[in-house]
C-alpha cells in the first residue's frame, strides 16, 4: 500500500517534470510589483480606500494604484530597478493624515525591486492631528480605538466612561463591572467546553467556533432571513430531527427502520432547504434579536448535538484514541470557521439598534441597558444550569458521568445518551454565549477563537471537566483581564489571562474546584 | 481552464521556499508528536518568535544577519521552557491548551500598538534579507532550473539553504534517534510509565524535545523571514500550525522523511485544488462564491482533510500504522 501510493506521487512528479511548454509562461506571470495595505489608524482590521498611488522611475510615470475597499493595492512594474511612490494626499481623507517614517518621507517612498519580487511597501496612516491623540475620538465607530476586535470588550461607552472618569477608584469600579460582564459572557459559554471535557475526556477544540456559528446566526435572523436563513434553517431541523429520532426511539423501533427514518428525516431537510434555497428572497422574514438568539441557541444546540451523534460517538466506538480525537476537533474547527466565514463573509458586524445608548447610572458605574440585560440573563442561565445540574435526573447523570465514566455506565446510566445531551446543551450555551459576546463585540468570524482562549484560561483555573469550576474560572478571567487594563495595555489582556492559567497549573494543576487525581 | 499549467504550478510550489521552510517547521513538530507524542498546537508561535528574532535585530538595532538567527533561536528557548515547565508534569491535553493560547497570545501582542517601536505592529518590519543576499552565489536577475521547476536567483538561494537544512535536520533526527537517548524518547511515547519506571527523568526528556523542536520551529521562523525579506504579524495565524499537522500527519509521523514528503505533497495538493477552484470559477461554475471565498474552502478543505487523515489513516503515507495508535495517559 505505502509503496503503491509513493510511486503514484513519485511517477506524478516525473510526468509533470518533464511537460515544459505552455507551463513556462504560467511560470512568468508573477514580475514584479509593489503591493500593500493601507490600514486605518483607528481599526486595524479595516482598510482605507481609494487612496492613489502613483510610481516614478526616475521622472518617468509608470504606474497608479488605487486602493480598494479593504486598503489593498498593487502597482504592477515593468522591471527590477529603483522606484518613487508618491502617494497623493488629497486623495486621504481628512480625518487621517500620511505618518511620515523612515520609509515614507513627504508622502515619498523609494523601493528597491529586485528581480521576480513581489514587495511590499508600507505606508501607514495617522490620525489627522495626532499631537493631541490623547483627546477621545469622535463619537461611534472611532471610540472602538486601540486595535479594534483584540481587545475584547473594548466598549465604547464602557472605555470613554473609564477614561475620562478620572479617579482611579471610579475607573476601578466601572472596570469591575465591565469585568464582570465579559466573566459571565465567558462562564455561559465554557461550561459545555468543561463539561464535554467531564463526559468524553475530550478537549473541544471547535467550541469557540460553536460560539461565533451562533452569534452569526443570530446576527442573520435579527437582519433579515432569506433563502440562505431558511435553507440553514432547513437543515438543521432535518438534523434536529434525525438526532431526536435517534435519542428517543434507539431501543424502541427495529434498527433498520430508524436508520431509514433518520435518513429520510436529513435528506427531507436538504430537499427542503435547496427548495427554499431557491425561492430566496420571496420567503423573507425578520424576528427581533431576542426571536434570533432563541433560534440561534437551539441551532447550536443542534450543532453540538449532531456532531457528537454524527462524529464524535461514531469515532468512540471505533476506538480512536483521545490524541486523534484532538486532531479531529481541531480539523472541524477550521471547516467549522471557514464555512462559517464563506457563509456569512469576512465583514465585521454588529447588532443594529443595540449600539448607542443612554448608560443607566448606578453608583460609581454606568452601564448602558443592554449590559444590564445581558448580565442578566447571563446569571438567569448559570443559575438554571445549576439547578439543572443540581435537582433534574439528567442533571445528575451528567455529573456522574463527568465523574466516573465506567462507574456511571455500570450503575445503569446510559452514557451514550447523557454525552448527547451534554453535547446538545454545550453547543446550545455556546451559541448564546456568543449572541451575549457579540451585544458588545464586533461579530466576525474569528471571535469566537479569540474568546476560546479565554475560555480555556477559565476552565483550566476552575477544574478542567467541572461545571462549577467553569463558572468561578469565567468569572476570575472576566475580572483579571478587565481590571488589568488600568495598568497595562488593552491588548495585553489575553496575555494576562494566559499568564493566570500558566500560575494556576504551576500552583494547583487540577484548578479551584478540581479533585487532585484527575491529573494523573 | 489550463490543466496541465496548474499542476506544473503546483509542482514547482511543492519544490519551492515556502515547502521547505514548512518542511522545517514540521520536523521540529515531528519531534514533539511523532516522537514524543508532545501535543504541540502552538508551532507556530515558536516559528513567530524565530522570525522576530531575525526581524527585531535586523530591521530595529541594524545587527548582523547571524545574531539575529541567535536571538530568534534564544527566544524560542525561553518560550520552551516557559511552555514546558508548567505543562509537561501534567496530562498531554494540558499542553495542547497552553500551546494554542499561547501562540495566540504571542501574535496578539507582538500586533498591539504598545510594541510598534520594537515590532512594526500590525505592519511588521521590512528589509530584513540584506544580509542573506550578499551572500547569495546566484545572479538575482537570472533564472535557474528546467521546465516548470524554475526560480530566480534569490529564491534559488534561499531554497537551496533551507533545503539544505532540511537535509541537515533530517539528518540530526534519524541519529537521534537512534541514540539510546532517542529510545528513550519513543519509550515516552509508547508508555510514560514503563520508562518512569526504569529510572528515567521522564520531564527532563520532554523538556529536552520540546526545546529541541521549538528551537527547529524557530529555524524555520527565520528563513521565512529571510525569503520573505518582510514579516507582518498576521501571517502567523494559528491556521499555520494546522498546515503543520496536516503535513505531518500526511507524510508520516515518527518518520525521519514523513515531514518532507508531507510538505511537498501538501503544497502540492493546496496550489492544485486552489488553480481547480479559480479555474472552474472563472468559467462561471460557482456564481455564488466572491475572490476571498476561495481561500476560505480553501481552509475548509485543510480542515476536512486534517480529519479524513487521522480517522482513515493516521500513519500518512510512510507511517507506520501501530506507531500511531498511542493514547493520552
Amino acid at each position: 500500500m505505502r509503496t503503491r501510493l509513493v510511486t503514484v506521487l513519485l511517477a506524478l512528479i516525473t510526468a509533470i517534470l518533464v511537460i515544459p511548454g505552455p507551463a513556462a509562461t504560467a511560470d512568468e506571470q508573477g514580475g514584479e510589483s509593489l503591493h500593500g495595505r493601507i490600514l486605518n489608524p483607528q481599526d486595524r482590521d479595516q482598510g482605507v480606500e481609494g487612496i492613489l498611488l502613483t510610481v516614478f522611475e526616475g521622472g518617468d510615470e509608470i504606474a497608479a494604484a488605487e486602493t480598494g475597499p479593504d486598503g489593498n493595492w498593487e502597482a504592477e512594474l515593468p522591471g527590477p530597478g529603483e522606484y518613487r511612490v508618491v502617494v497623493d494626499q488629497e486623495s486621504i481623507p481628512s480625518e487621517f493624515a500620511l505618518r511620515e517614517s523612515v520609509i515614507v518621507v513627504d508622502g515619498e517612498a523609494t523601493a528597491e525591486v529586485e528581480a521576480g519580487d513581489q514587495r511590499p511597501l508600507i505606508i501607514a496612516l495617522d490620525v489627522a492631528g495626532a499631537a493631541d491623540e490623547d483627546s477621545p475620538s469622535p463619537s461611534g465607530e472611532g471610540a472602538d480605538g486601540s486595535d479594534g476586535g483584540d481587545a475584547p470588550a473594548d466598549d465604547d461607552s464602557v472605555e470613554t466612561g473609564a477614561d475620562s472618569g478620572g479617579s482611579f477608584g471610579d475607573r476601578f469600579a466601572q472596570l469591575t463591572a465591565s469585568g464582570l460582564l465579559y466573566g459571565l459572557v465567558i462562564a455561559v459559554s465554557a461550561i459545555g467546553l468543561s463539561l464535554i471535557f467531564g463526559t468524553t475526556k475530550m478537549i473541544n477544540f471547535a467550541h469557540g467556533d460553536m460560539v461565533t456559528f451562533g452569534a452569526m446566526i443570530a446576527l442573520l435572523f435579527s437582519t433579515g432571513a432569506a433563502g440562505m436563513g431558511n435553507s440553514l434553517l432547513a437543515i438543521f431541523l432535518g438534523l434536529a430531527g434525525a438526532v431526536l429520532l435517534g435519542g428517543f426511539f434507539e431501543d424502541r423501533l427495529p434498527r433498520a427502520t430508524l436508520v431509514v427514518a433518520q435518513w429520510s428525516a436529513i435528506l427531507l431537510g436538504i430537499v427542503l432547504a435547496t427548495v427554499l434555497g431557491v425561492m430566496g428572497d420571496s420567503v423573507g422574514w425578520q424576528v427581533p434579536l431576542w426571536g434570533a438568539a432563541v433560534i440561534a441557541v437551539l441551532m447550536g444546540g443542534v450543532l453540538g448535538a449532531g456532531m457528537e451523534r454524527y462524529i464524535w460517538r461514531p469515532l468512540r466506538h471505533r476506538n480512536v484514541a483521545l490524541i486523534q480525537m484532538f486532531i479531529v476537533s481541531i480539523g472541524l474547527a477550521l471547516v467549522v470557521r471557514h464555512v462559517v466565514l464563506v457563509l456569512f463573509g469576512a465583514g465585521r458586524e454588529r447588532y443594529a439598534g443595540y449600539q448607542i445608548q443612554d448608560p443607566v447610572d448606578l453608583g460609581p458605574i454606568a452601564l448602558p441597558p443592554r449590559d444590564l440585560v445581558v448580565m442578566g440573563v447571563a446569571v438567569v442561565v448559570l443559575v438554571g444550569v445549576a439547578c439543572l445540574l443540581q435537582f433534574t435526573r439528567i442533571g445528575k447523570a451528567m455529573r456522574a458521568v463527568s465523574d466516573n465514566r465506567d462507574l456511571a455506565e455500570s450503575s445503569g446510566i446510559d452514557v451514550d445518551r447523557v454525552t448527547l445531551y451534554v453535547w446538545g446543551l454545550g453547543g446550545g450555551l455556546a451559541a448564546l454565549g456568543g449572541v451575549l459576546y457579540g451585544l458588545n463585540q464586533i461579530v466576525e468570524y474569528e471571535m469566537g477563537f479569540r474568546l476560546l482562549l479565554l475560555m480555556f484560561a477559565a476552565v483550566i483555573l476552575g477544574g478542567l471537566g467541572t461545571a462549577y469550576g467553569a463558572m468561578v474560572g469565567g468569572l476570575a478571567v472576566g475580572l483579571v483581564a478587565m481590571l488589568s487594563t488600568l495598568w497595562f495595555p488593552t491588548q495585553m489582556m489575553q496575555a494576562w489571562a494566559l499568564a493566570l492559567m500558566i500560575l494556576m497549573l504551576l500552583v494547583r494543576p487540577q484548578g479551584l474546584l478540581g479533585r487532585r487525581e484527575r491529573v494523573g | 481552464m489550463d490543466i496541465v499549467s496548474i499542476l506544473a504550478e503546483s509542482t514547482r510550489s511543492a519544490f519551492g521556499p515556502i515547502a521547505a521552510i514548512y518542511a522545517l517547521a514540521a520536523i521540529g513538530l515531528n519531534l514533539h508528536f511523532g516522537y514524543t507524542g508532545l501535543l504541540n498546537f502552538g508551532q507556530v508561535g515558536f516559528m513567530l518568535v524565530g522570525a522576530y528574532g531575525v526581524g527585531i535585530s535586523v530591521a530595529v538595532f541594524d545587527l548582523p544577519l547571524l545574531v539575529g538567527f541567535a536571538v530568534g533561536m534564544l527566544c524560542a528557548l525561553v518560550l520552551a521552557l516557559l511552555l514546558g515547565i508548567p505543562t509537561l508534569r501534567l496530562r498531554a491535553d494540558y499542553l495542547a491548551i497552553t500551546t494554542i493560547a499561547a501562540a495566540e497570545v504571542i501574535r496578539l501582542v507582538y500586533r498591539a500598538g504598545f510594541a510598534e517601536p520594537l515590532t512594526g505592529g500590525v505592519y511588521g518590519l521590512q528589509n530584513l534579507a540584506d544580509g542573506f543576499r550578499v551572500l547569495n552565489p546566484f545572479d538575482g536577475g537570472e533564472r535557474y532550473g528546467v521546465g516548470a521547476l524554475s526560480y530566480n536567483g534569490n529564491h534559488m538561494w534561499v531554497l537551496a539553504v533551507t533545503w539544505g537544512l532540511v537535509a541537515v535536520m533530517c539528518g540530526l533526527v534519524w541519529m537521534l534517534m537512534h541514540s539510546p537517548w532517542g529510545r528513550v524518547i519513543k519509550g515516552i511515547r509508547e508508555d510514560e510509565e514503563a520508562v518512569r519506571s526504569l529510572g528515567k527523568n521522564v520531564f527532563a526528556y520532554k523538556m529536552q524535545i520540546l526545546v529541541l523542536g521549538g528551537l527547529v520551529g524557530a529555524l524555520a521562523g527565520c528563513m521565512l523571514a529571510v525569503y520573505q525579506a518582510s514579516i507582518q504579524p498576521d501571517q502567523f495565524k494559528p491556521q499555520v500550525t494546522f498546515f503543520l499537522w496536516v503535513i505531518l500527519l500526511l507524510g508520516g509521523a515518527g518518520r525521519v522523511f514523513g515531514p518532507v514528503l508531507g510538505a511537498m505533497a501538501f503544497w502540492f495538493l493546496m496550489n492544485f485544488t486552489d488553480g481547480l477552484l479559480r479555474g472552474m470559477g472563472s468559467m462561471g461554475w460557482f456564481p455564488f462564491l466572491d475572490g476571498p471565498d476561495y481561500g476560505a474552502i480553501q481552509l475548509a478543505f485543510v480542515g476536512v482533510l486534517l480529519v479524513v487523515l487521522i480517522v482513515f489513516r493516521p500513519q500518512g503515507l510512510i507511517g507506520d500504522r501501530k506507531e500511531m495508535l498511542i493514547n493520552v495517559k
